[in-house]
C-alpha cells in the first residue's frame, strides 16, 4: 500500500520532487479557473434576475462574497503551512506559506474594494469602522505584515519562523471575522449562505456565488503553485538540478 | 435574459461605476498577478545562469 507509506508522502515535502509535479497541476487549475469564471460571470449576468431592492449592484456580491471567502481560506491554509514548518521543520511547507500569502492579501483588497463599491449605492457609504469591515481591514495588515517581516530578515530559517509565528498568532482574527456579524451589532449584514441551512436567496444566485468561489479557488490554487516554484528556484539556486534546468530553458 | 440590449448591460440601471469598478478592478488585479509571475521566473531565470557563468569564469 503506497498510499500508506510515510515514504510516499514525505517524498513531495522534497522542492526537488515537488517542484515537477507542481509544474505539471498548474495548466489543469489554470484551466479549470478560466472556464469556471467564464460560466460564473455567464450566470451572474445573464441569468440571475435584477434584485427587487438592490437592482444591479448586487452583482458585486458574486465577486465580493467569494473574494471574501478567499481571503479567509488562504490565510487559514496559509497558517496551517506555517505551523507544518515551524514543527517538522520541512522546507517546502514554509515555502507554501509564502507563497500564498501575496494572493491572499490580493483577495483581501478586492473584499474591501468590491464591498466599498456595493456599500456606497446600498448603505449610502463606501466604509464604516464596523466590526466586519475593520476585522477584515486588520487580516489585509496582517498579510503585508507577514511579507514584509518575511522580506526584512535575510536569514531564510529565521525569516521562516518569525514570518510562521506571526501568522499563527495572527490566526484568531479569522473566526473573528467570521463571527463579528452575529458578535456584535454591524452594519454588514449576516450569512445568507451557511454550511447548517439552506441559502435565503434565489438559486440562479447562489448558483453564480459558488462557481465563482470555484474559479478563484481554482486561480489561487495555480498562482500558488507558480509561485512556490519560483520560491523554490530562488531558495536552490546552488542545487545541480535547478542549474541545469535553467540552462535547458534557454 | 436581463438585457433588451447592450447599452443597457453596459448601464447596469444605474449601478455601472460600481458593478464594473469591482469587476475591472479585480480582473486587473489578478492579470498584474499573473504577469508579475511570469516577469519573476524571467528574472530568477537570468539571475542563475548568472551565477552558472560567474562560476565557471573563476574556475578557468
Amino acid at each position: 500500500m503506497r498510499l500508506f507509506s510515510k515514504d510516499f508522502w514525505f517524498q513531495y515535502a522534497s522542492p526537488k520532487t515537488f517542484y515537477p509535479l507542481a509544474g505539471k497541476l498548474i495548466p489543469w487549475f489554470a484551466g479549470a479557473a478560466v472556464i469556471l469564471t467564464l460560466v460564473g460571470l455567464y450566470i451572474g449576468f445573464f441569468v440571475a434576475p435584477v434584485d427587487y431592492q438592490q437592482g444591479n449592484s448586487y452583482r458585486v456580491m458574486f465577486i465580493h462574497v467569494p473574494a471574501a471567502w478567499m481571503s479567509m481560506l488562504i490565510y487559514v491554509v496559509m497558517c496551517a503551512y506555517a505551523a507544518l514548518g515551524l514543527v517538522l521543520n520541512t522546507r517546502l511547507s514554509d515555502m507554501m506559506a509564502a507563497a500564498l500569502a501575496p494572493t491572499g492579501a490580493m483577495f483581501t483588497f478586492v473584499t474591501l474594494w468590491t464591498g466599498a463599491l456595493w456599500g456606497r449605492p446600498t448603505w449610502g457609504t463606501y466604509w464604516v469602522w464596523d466590526a466586519r469591515l475593520t476585522s477584515e481591514l486588520i487580516l489585509l495588515f496582517l498579510y503585508l505584515g507577514y511579507m514584509a517581516l518575511r522580506s526584512a530578515i535575510d536569514d531564510p530559517r529565521r525569516a521562516s519562523r518569525a514570518s510562521g509565528l506571526l501568522a499563527l498568532v495572527g490566526v484568531i482574527n479569522v473566526p473573528i471575522i467570521y463571527f463579528s456579524v452575529q458578535w456584535w451589532n454591524t452594519l454588514h449584514q449576516g450569512a445568507s449562505v451557511s454550511l447548517t441551512s439552506a441559502p435565503t436567496m434565489a438559486a440562479t444566485m447562489f448558483a453564480a456565488m459558488i462557481v465563482m468561489t470555484f474559479a478563484f479557488w481554482a486561480y489561487a490554487i495555480a498562482v500558488a503553485l507558480y509561485r512556490v516554484r519560483l520560491i523554490i528556484l530562488e531558495r536552490e539556486r546552488h542545487a545541480r538540478w535547478v542549474v541545469e534546468l535553467a540552462e535547458q530553458e534557454r | 435574459m436581463n438585457w433588451s440590449s447592450w447599452s443597457e448591460f453596459f448601464a447596469m440601471g444605474g449601478h455601472a461605476p460600481y458593478v464594473w469598478g469591482s469587476y475591472g478592478v479585480t480582473f486587473l488585479l489578478m492579470a498584474i498577478e499573473v504577469f508579475l509571475l511570469r516577469r519573476r521566473r524571467h528574472a530568477v531565470m537570468r539571475r542563475i545562469r548568472r551565477l552558472v557563468r560567474m562560476q565557471r569564469e573563476t574556475n578557468e
